[in-house]
């Protein structure tokens, strides 16, 4: 393995040659989410637990709109998030107060049905203000600097030659490091098992060259599998289209390869800010300052080493 | 559509990326909407006062496309002076008899021809001894036979005088503005609760997006079928796109969106009372005596449903081969009949009498999935026996052990006395056999695994039933055991020891004389020599080649992808298709070819199978008393017709009338705005105990109630309920209410409430939305509750089941049900055991629903 300043953090182009793969490794695989044409069917949740025998969530209605996964965890590998906001309409002068019920206001301007004049009461006449439904299928981010994979201690967690980040269940300890290590919480211990459990992004499907089963059963291509560079190159043109079209909210989330995650395996087009998906704004791999720690470290260390002796020095014989 | 065709819904996603605008109409804010540009919340039940206002915009505005609507609708059709409109007797139209609830359409007719051919003469002196006009149309409606003509509709008896001009006060173009003026944005408001402003935006994008150069398509499903108004539903979109410029061309046309894998497969090769396959009537026992009775109606008659005989005849050569003759009407007397109404409601109300004894329930759930579920398991516990072939112990075989009426205690389990068999099904990755979908596409499936157990297909089952029914009749000297022993029924085995299901589908698409698979249903012959199970299916083996398991990628084809799967009639994707080219036979627009008259070579060509002539010129006229296909004429797209045109105006074939009317659903909480007659006239009631209906507009149930369907989980649940991936996803029954009637009742988020009609209360989980818009309809909020359906007593997710919330009055058309109904909702969960039967009838008393009215 060769160690760099950017193992661990900033842009790192070849995440398989840093993990020590020789040169002729594959190109690096991942996922681009494009939630603008998600139909929250869910085909890929199911289609996950059935390729991965992962097990039966829980049956418990969150009231948390269509979505009774919740999130992602040790059971649940590809997780559709529903999101519905009311359509901030402009209220027009002297009509009265503003909604109760406007949701989220990060000043952005709203996309989707069209704006009437009236506010989005309930008391006011049908067909006023409407309703946003966002839809979202989050999976693990198969991160460039992933915490989870720098801190296990064990070595379950591993980068394969696709640049994906799978833990090998036959060897994990069930310390659970890797839980606090990932920014947008998603690897888990299960339960009734003890060991940490996530995405693999079909490791098994990708050694013979087939796609993986989420991708593979979403009937829109909502869930794009392919080659990460081609997929960042489809998505920009993608927000271009949606921007032409006037969609201006669409954005690109996970994209960036100078992100504090040195950018995601697997990214997403969002048509809100990440809080309204449940998704961190700014993550940040927990191991960035791990060189500077240890440096740190190594000075204080250091310092007190010199402190020490300089306090033999000096010394009345 | 993406809740419950998601992977169809592709296609309009990628439509959306092309530029489409993708408009959603819908009680409810669905996955649908979350995509579509334009959302429009509509009362539930009240979507022909929507479809006819715009009707009446595109009229009123002149924006009809007026070459297509003269050349290939009957609007220049001249009617009987003696039609009388809605506009005329407050809600009806002439011709109503209020004593036996049903129209004579005679008055309806294209106006009879002065200069009459002795054809012409004979038909008019038959209507007006009113041999065709009275009781024999009583029967016609009362057997449900507004389906009889099949895939044709009704016969006109002339094509009668026309006014291309459009003027004539009597044609039909004029009638159509006088029945529609009602229909206006304001109205809409008022009735359905839309805006003007959406609805004009509706309008304008619709007509914006039709004529030469652009199409614009209508998607439907049960929120038009499934109510007393249904057929009268589509009708109004039929209107409305015939005036547009839409059938038959690309982009445009109407999608019946169908509800199950194979239900367009079970309509084909039916499993319906009152028709045959490819949609052939089935016999009257009065009516239809002999082979030459039932098929004189429609014979010659204009266009390809002019040769029904040699569609009739295959069909009884399929059953009996061999033992079909000339001599015997090709075993006609073998057939059963109808003699009424054997429709599944009525056959509930006739098993609850005692007058129908066994039962067959083959891959359906009707204790969940049908409506009124006390009705279903009144009739189900009074049976002698009972057949229940499915995957999963469903509701509908364990109803004498679990069920609402065993709790309550109107059921007891030791004095039921249907004795019940449960047998095993093999699901469809078990058996190799076709789907047919939606689209009309046939498309084959292999056997992947072998069923578990002792599980079976449908096709090893009946076809093992009918060998050990014709073992113990072997011999038999009775007539009656006959149409048994003589049933051609020797099917091969294939290779996993299966009755080999390809066998059965050459037999479908049917055989010469030769014995050699046949191509087309022009090879069909009336004489015998031709057998052929259902004449709309002929092809699909054609060149003895199972078409429909071709799996050519649509990447590797042009849009039309013809080369996968098989599409019936004829492998031709879009019906009607003639009209996607002008009268003269040149095509509308560059970007709207499709079909087109290729002069030098003499044909109809294009991206798809010519629905037409294929050698029929665009300036052909048919010569007087020309018969069949004879008689279609160059300007004809609609080849079923008799007079070969879209009808905007149906002088008959519809129980409830010529033009689509607005009536309010059977129960409604509003009073019809649009006319003095509150309900469709001739819907069907169903008088049982068991199905009382809530008043119209009654205090006590000041709500409307609506069912639905949620991706995750597959109709009565018995394929989604049992399966933990299925089931976690949506885990436990809920309803859906906006934030507004969560306040008036005080009901919180989440929380158990319950919701009672005159039949029963259920119970659910209540989400509070604003996917769910209050509706301001004039001077008044009406509020919807919405139920998804599917939950029983069964499963890995169980709960009430809101079907037995819906009372059964039925279309009188084609019988269904109607699914919207009045309700009141409260907080909390319901009372248990015979609490429960107390709760429902304070309701009803409140309601001023007596005993002697059920």
């Amino acid at each position: 393995m060769t160690f760099s300043p950017t193992s661990l953090f900033g842009r790192l182009d070849d995440v398989q040659s840093d993990a020590g793969y020789a040169e002729d490794h594959p190109p690096r695989m991942g996922f681009f989410t494009d939630t603008s044409i998600c139909i929250g069917c869910k085909a890929c949740e199911v289609a996950c637990k059935e390729w991965n025998m992962v097990p039966d969530d829980g049956f418990m209605l969150t009231g948390m709109s269509y979505d009774n996964s919740q999130s992602l965890n040790a059971s649940t590998w590809r997780h559709v998030a529903f999101i519905e906001k009311p359509v901030d309409v402009p209220v027009p002068a002297g009509s009265g107060p503003s909604p109760a019920a406007s949701g989220t206001d990060l000043g952005m301007p709203s996309v989707g049905v069209p704006q009437l004049p009236l506010i989005g009461d309930q008391e006011a006449p049908s067909g006023d203000g409407g309703i946003r439904w966002l839809m979202s299928s989050d999976v693990c981010k198969h991160c460039t600097h992933a915490g989870c994979l720098d801190n296990c201690p064990t070595g379950a967690l591993f980068r394969t030659e696709f640049g994906t980040v799978v833990v090998q269940p036959d060897i994990c300890n069930g310390c659970g490091y890797c839980v606090p290590s990932c920014p947008y919480g998603v690897i888990d211990v299960r339960h009734d098992d003890g060991r940490a459990w996530k995405c693999t992004m079909c490791y098994d499907r990708l050694k013979v060259g087939e796609t993986p089963m989420c991708a593979k059963a979403c009937p829109t291509e909502s869930i794009q599998f392919g080659e990460l560079t081609e997929l960042r190159e489809r998505a920009d043109r993608r927000v271009e289209e949606l921007h032409a079209q006037g969609v201006e909210v669409a954005r690109l989330y996970g994209r960036d390869p100078e992100d504090g995650v040195g950018g995601d395996g697997a990214f997403f087009l969002l048509l809100d800010e990440p809080e309204v998906y449940g998704l961190p704004p700014d993550p940040i791999v927990t191991t960035r300052d791990l060189g500077s720690i240890w440096k740190h470290v190594g000075m204080a260390a250091g310092g007190m080493v010199a402190l020490g002796v300089a306090s033999f020095f000096g010394r009345r014989k | 559509m993406a809740e419950a065709h998601p992977v169809g819904f592709q296609w309009v996603v990628e439509a959306k990326k092309r530029g489409a605008t993708v408009i959603h109409v819908d009680p409810r804010f669905t996955r649908t909407s979350a995509l579509a540009d334009i959302h429009v919340p509509i009362r539930a039940g009240s979507d022909i006062a929507f479809l006819g206002a715009l009707v009446n915009y595109v009229l009123q505005n002149d924006a009809f496309f007026r070459e297509y609507v003269v050349a290939y609708t009957n609007a220049a059709n001249i009617i009987d002076d003696n039609f009388r409109d809605t506009e005329d007797l407050a809600g009806l139209f002439s011709g109503f008899d209020p004593e036996k609830g049903h129209y004579d359409p005679v008055t309806w007719r294209y106006e009879a021809p002065e200069d009459r051919s002795p054809d012409e003469q004979q038909r008019l002196e038959e209507l007006e001894e009113n041999e065709t006009g009275g009781s024999e149309h009583k029967e016609s409606h009362v057997a449900a036979q507004s389906e009889s003509h099949g895939s044709g509709g009704a016969a006109v008896p002339w094509k009668g005088r026309r006014d291309e001009t459009l003027q004539d006060p009597r044609c039909v173009l004029q009638i159509l503005k006088r029945h529609f003026a009602r229909y206006t944005p304001e109205m809409v408001h008022e009735v359905c609760g839309i805006a003007p402003d959406d609805f004009t935006k509706v309008a304008e994008a619709l007509v914006r997006n039709s004529g030469r150069e652009r199409t614009a398509a209508f998607c439907y499903a049960v929120g038009w079928t499934q109510h007393s108004t249904g057929a009268q539903m589509i009708r109004t979109a039929s209107i409305l796109q015939l005036l547009l410029g839409n059938i038959g061309r690309p982009g445009g046309g109407i999608l019946a969106l169908r509800g199950h894998a194979s239900i367009q497969g079970s309509t084909d090769i039916p499993t319906l009372f009152n028709i045959l396959p490819g949609y052939l009537p089935m016999p009257h026992a009065n009516q239809h005596q002999s082979l030459e009775e039932w098929v004189r109606d429609d014979e010659d008659k204009a266009g390809f449903w002019g040769n029904v005989r040699s569609y009739a005849v295959s069909l009884l050569k399929a059953y009996w081969g061999e033992a079909a003759t000339p001599e015997n009407d090709f075993c006609f007397d073998y057939l059963p009949r109808v003699s009424g109404d054997h429709s599944s409601y009525s056959t509930i109300k006739a098993q609850i009498e005692g007058r129908s004894k066994g039962y067959f329930i083959v891959g359906e759930n009707p204790a969940v999935g049908s409506s009124n579920g006390k009705m279903q398991r009144l009739g189900l516990a009074n049976l002698d026996w009972l057949v229940v072939r499915d995957l999963q112990m469903i509701e509908s075989a364990t109803f004498w052990k679990y069920g609402p009426e065993i709790e309550t205690g109107e059921l007891v389990t030791e004095e039921i006395g249907t004795e019940v068999f449960f047998l095993p099904a093999a699901s469809h990755v078990e058996k190799a056999g076709s789907f047919t979908q939606t689209q009309r596409m046939l498309q084959w499936r292999d056997k992947a695994v072998d069923p578990p157990g002792d599980a079976r297909s449908e096709l090893d089952f009946y076809f093992e039933l009918g060998v050990r029914i014709r073992e113990k009749l072997k011999g038999s000297t009775d007539e009656m055991d006959r149409p048994l022993l003589d049933l051609a029924w020797d099917y091969p085995v294939d290779e996993h020891g299966d009755v080999d299901g390809q066998a059965v589908l050459r037999e479908i698409n049917g055989t010469g004389s030769d014995g050699k698979a046949l191509s087309a249903y022009t090879e069909l012959k009336p004489d015998g020599s031709t057998s052929c199970g259902c004449w709309i299916y002929c092809g699909v083996y054609a060149d003895e080649v199972n078409q429909a398991r071709r799996r050519k990628p649509h990447w590797e084809q042009d849009q039309v992808a013809a080369e996968w799967g098989w599409v019936w009639p004829a492998n031709r994707r879009i019906l009607y298709n003639r009209a996607s080219a002008a009268p003269d036979g040149t095509p509308w627009s560059e970007r709207k070819r499709y079909v087109w008259w290729d002069a030098e070579k003499g044909t109809w060509t294009g991206a798809d199978v010519p629905d037409f002539v294929p050698d029929r010129a665009p300036d052909y006229v048919p010569p007087e008393g020309a018969k069949g296909p004879a008689a279609i004429g160059g300007q004809d797209p609609f080849i079923m017709q008799t007079d070969g045109k879209g009808w905007l105006f149906a002088p008959v074939g519809l129980a409830d009338g010529p033009m689509p009317t607005h009536y309010e659903p059977p129960e409604s909480p509003l009073a019809n705005a649009l006319y003095g007659e509150q309900n469709n006239p001739t819907r069907r009631a169903l008088t049982t105990p068991s199905n009382p209906i809530n008043p119209s507009y009654s205090e006590a149930f000041p709500y409307v109630f609506t069912t639905y369907r949620l991706t995750e989980h597959h109709t009565a649940g018995g394929m989604s309920r049992t399966l933990p991936y299925l089931t976690e996803l949506q885990p436990e029954p809920f309803c859906e209410v906006s934030p507004r009637l969560a306040r008036e009742r005080g009901l919180t988020h989440g929380d158990w409430v319950t919701i009672v009609t005159a039949r029963t209360a259920i119970e659910a989980r209540v989400l509070v939305t604003e996917r769910v818009r209050s509706l301001r309809l004039g001077d008044r909020f009406v509020e919807q509750i919405g139920l998804p359906y599917h939950w029983g007593g069964n499963g890995l997710t169980t709960g009430d089941s809101p079907n037995d919330l819906v009372n059964v009055t039925m279309e009188p058309n084609v019988y269904i049900q109607d699914k919207v109904g009045t309700c009141d909702i409260q907080p909390g969960r319901r009372p248990r055991g015979p609490a429960l039967i107390s709760y429902v009838e304070s309701y009803r008393r409140r309601a001023g629903i007596t005993e002697e009215e059920t």
